[in-house]
């Protein structure tokens, strides 16, 4: 008898210890009451998102993240929402899918944060996506043009942002269609549904033998020579991007050094002048007359009411960190969960904030109206091109609006909006 | 009499096994839902440095590719979860059928690197195993059609029975799957290394002329312990893609199957209960980093550069601090240290850390430190 219990002794000790510590490190989560809303209290609320701090695609992305925050903080310096101050939670995927499913299960299942804001990465965002809805997070205006956001039916909690790849590539190839209807146009994008999703608005105006050569990169290989080689062989002299700014300067740089000098036409995710100009150093005069398209207003557009609030904002709440197409972005982000926590009102719960989004009353300073209805989650719906000279980068010609459809690409013809005057939205 | 000792240690893993499993499900009804989560990833790490543990410490056969065959495991559920879905199947089925083909394929991986490595000594199958890993990338991504790429594809997972109830948490779910999947794990290796083939194993790892006069096919050995190390990695694998409904090339890079050999160095190389220690260290010490981090840090700037690579940095220390100090790895530690507070007693009893040929354990350290 005895000798047996003894070899027991163990194992046994050692699975208990086992729950000791798992359990001691569980107590840190703290319990809320079921009936309480996740993350939100009489005084606070907590929001959470994954950005890519390290890694590939860091260049530029991680300085959106200060953005929001600087805005939030602005917005809690004058009382809050609602009496609530927001603390926002960044935490670090390096823009690999697997460490977001960590963290954000981090984010929901431990902090208990009330929803995620702004989650960054199409191939990272991806990837959560079932968590989220499973567990009934708000996955508010994800980070990333790709029409995955926009399933209202399939998941009904996660909403876009930005004018979608798709638009934008409709956009882009209006332009090119109208400005350089003989040359040879080829594409470069990101081997995922951002690479997909822009070369199929490409195609849909300029049909399918419009994109003549066509590559893809990963951004876990940072050699693109092979990919800018072929085009360059190709003959190409309009090559579509649809890349990350790493890679977008990665990809300029290399055709210097092939002597390969198309004229290149990004997405606005992997156009900011100041990121890819700082991540090609001395070789930035290499971007004269790059164009992109964006929804969003120029940073260098100093006449824009928005612009100067939020250089106004980043100079008291960012440490007055480089103002850039990022900036504006991080802030717009901000500005858009603070107007929706606004319009509904004291009583907050996820279901009530998903439902006023739906109402469609949000706008920001985008170049076009919002999307938002209880059958459309896509975000912006438009863009305007944009162009560098010297070291600005100005957009120029019509405002454009359409979808990620049939529908064809059209003058926008809404007015510009005005921020309040205080920079606060209204309740 | 052999024979009666053989059955005696299968009960007593059984017995071992099963009140492990009631510990465990009494664990998961006392976590919050994260830590279920922990709890979940632990055990399916704990499927690959079991299988890894008795590779490399008792076959003497180095492996950096263990991160390879988990992402062979996991793109193996993954792919046959999609198909089982469009064919309408529902679960059980739908999980069990994709963890088989799991196992199925990192056996099958494990079985062609085995041949070769067989072959092979110390560095040489270190570098083919080595190759295994860095691969897997350019695979996913030349293949971006069938495996999607960098983005990855996604697992179907049905939520947990309904006869567990409406609030059951999925979590809690996943955990019982990984924690079984371990547990059968660890029972069947504790018997096969306890077995007449783990001690054709340490022969074959302490002087294979020797083995091959006494008659062990020492080729046929080592293939099959490969096979058995590489379903057990395969496993791991299925089990992770179960849990985070998803599989993507990023999740088994060169710096994981360099992880999963220092979670089983630290352990204690050769030793199961070792490698629960290591797969609880492979889990925890991120967090702990990341903890540290954020304290340490006094701009948010510095905190944003240690964060992806400080665990880097403390497991690398903690693995020349374990080898200096204890070459037995944590387990060895404990062992002694129950030793100690149990003198003075009777000859050791035999059991799941402690096989038969307990004096042929230091020699573990030496041998994982020399290929």
């Amino acid at each position: 008898m005895h000798s047996t219990r003894q070899p027991l002794r163990r194992p046994l000790a050692a699975v208990s210890s086992l729950g000791l510590i798992l359990a001691l490190g569980a107590c840190g989560g703290g319990g809320d009451s079921a009936a309480s809303t996740p993350g939100v209290t009489a005084d606070s609320i907590l929001v959470g998102t994954h950005q890519p701090l390290t890694g590939p695609a860091a260049a530029g992305y991680s300085t959106i993240s200060p953005a929001t925050k600087a805005y939030f903080d602005y917005v809690n310096s004058k009382g809050g929402v609602h009496g609530r101050k927001i603390t926002y939670k960044v935490e670090d995927d390096g823009y690999n899918p697997a460490t977001t499913q960590t963290v954000v299960r981090e984010l929901v299942l431990k902090d208990k944060v009330f929803a995620i804001v702004n989650g960054l990465g199409t191939p990272t965002h991806t990837g959560v996506l079932d968590f989220l809805k499973t567990n009934k997070v708000p996955d508010l205006f994800v980070a990333s043009g790709s029409r995955s956001w926009n399933q209202p039916e399939k998941y009904p909690t996660t909403f876009g942002f930005q004018a979608d790849y798709t638009t934008e590539a409709k956009v882009q190839a209006t332009y090119i269609e109208q400005n350089l209807p003989d040359e040879k146009v080829c594409f470069l994008g990101q081997d995922d549904d951002f690479g997909q999703d822009t070369l199929r608005g490409l195609t849909q105006i300029l049909g399918e033998d419009g994109v003549a050569e066509r590559q893809t990169y990963v951004t876990s290989n940072t050699n693109v020579a092979p990919q800018i080689g072929k085009l360059k062989a190709a003959g190409c002299e309009v090559v579509a991007l649809a890349t990350v700014p790493g890679f977008t300067a990665l990809a300029v740089g290399t055709a210097a050094r092939l002597e390969f000098a198309p004229q290149w036409i990004s997405t606005s995710v992997g156009a900011d002048y100041s990121t890819v100009a700082g991540a090609l150093g001395d070789a930035a005069p290499l971007l004269e007359g790059f164009l992109s398209t964006n929804y969003l207003p120029s940073q260098f557009d100093d006449a824009n009411p928005w612009v100067s609030l939020f250089k106004q904002i980043n100079t008291d709440f960012n440490d007055d960190a480089p103002f850039t197409g990022n900036t504006v972005y991080g802030m717009t982000v901000g500005y858009l969960f603070v107007q929706a926590l606004q319009q509904n009102g004291k009583e907050l719960t996820r279901d009530s904030l998903l439902e006023t989004i739906e109402d469609g009353g949000l706008d920001g300073p985008g170049l076009t109206a919002l999307r938002f209805s209880a059958d459309d989650h896509s975000g912006y719906g438009g863009a305007q091109m944009a162009k560098v000279t010297g070291s600005s980068q100005d957009y120029f010609g019509p405002v454009y609006t359409t979808d990620d459809g049939d529908t064809p690409v059209t003058e926008y013809t809404g007015e510009p909006t005005v921020p309040p005057t205080d920079g606060i939205p209204a309740a | 009499m052999l024979d009666r000792l053989a059955r005696h240690r299968l009960a007593r893993h059984l017995l071992i096994a099963v009140v492990a499993g009631a510990g465990l499900v009494a664990l998961t009804y006392a976590l919050p839902p994260f830590r279920n989560y922990q709890l979940a990833t632990m055990a399916a790490y704990l499927c690959a440095t079991a299988g890894l543990t008795v590779l490399v410490g008792l076959s003497g056969q180095l492996s950096l590719g263990h991160g390879a065959l988990m992402a062979t495991g996991a793109y193996a559920c993954a792919l046959t979860s999609a198909e089982l879905g469009d064919a309408g199947v529902t679960a059980p089925l739908l999980l069990l059928g994709p963890l088989v083909a799991a196992i199925v394929a990192a056996a099958v991986v494990g079985g062609v690197v085995g041949l070769a490595g067989a072959r092979l000594h110390g560095p040489y199958l270190a570098g083919l195993t080595l190759t295994l890993t860095i691969v897997v990338p350019a695979i996913t991504t030349t293949f971006a059609d069938q495996l999607g790429g960098d983005q990855g594809l996604s697992v179907l997972v049905e939520p947990a029975p309904a006869g567990l109830g409406i609030a059951f948490p999925l979590e809690r779910w996943q955990a019982w799957i990984a924690c079984t999947a371990a547990l059968l794990t660890m029972l069947l290796l504790a018997n096969l290394t306890g077995s007449r083939f783990g001690r054709e194993l340490r022969a074959v790892r302490d002087d294979e002329v020797a083995a091959r006069l006494a008659g062990i096919d020492v080729g046929r050995t080592k293939v099959v312990v490969f096979v058995v190390s590489a379903a057990a990695a395969g496993l791991g694998g299925g089990i992770l893609a179960v849990l985070t409904q998803s599989v993507s090339p990023g999740a088994f890079s060169l710096a994981f199957s360099l992880f999963l050999l220092m979670a089983v160095v630290i352990g204690g190389t050769g030793s199961l209960a070792g490698a629960v220690w290591g797969a609880l260290l492979l889990v925890a010490l991120p967090e702990l980093t990341a903890l540290l981090s954020d304290n340490l840090a006094t701009s948010p700037r510095l905190a944003e550069r240690l964060d992806g690579n400080l665990s880097l940095l403390v497991f690398g220390l903690v693995l020349i601090v374990v080898t200096i100090v204890l070459p037995t790895g944590l387990q060895g530690l404990f062992s002694s240290a129950a030793g100690r507070l149990r003198r003075p007693s009777r000859p050791s009893p035999v059991d799941l850390t402690h096989q038969p040929t307990t004096d042929t354990e230091p020699t573990d350290a030496q041998h994982t430190s020399t290929p």
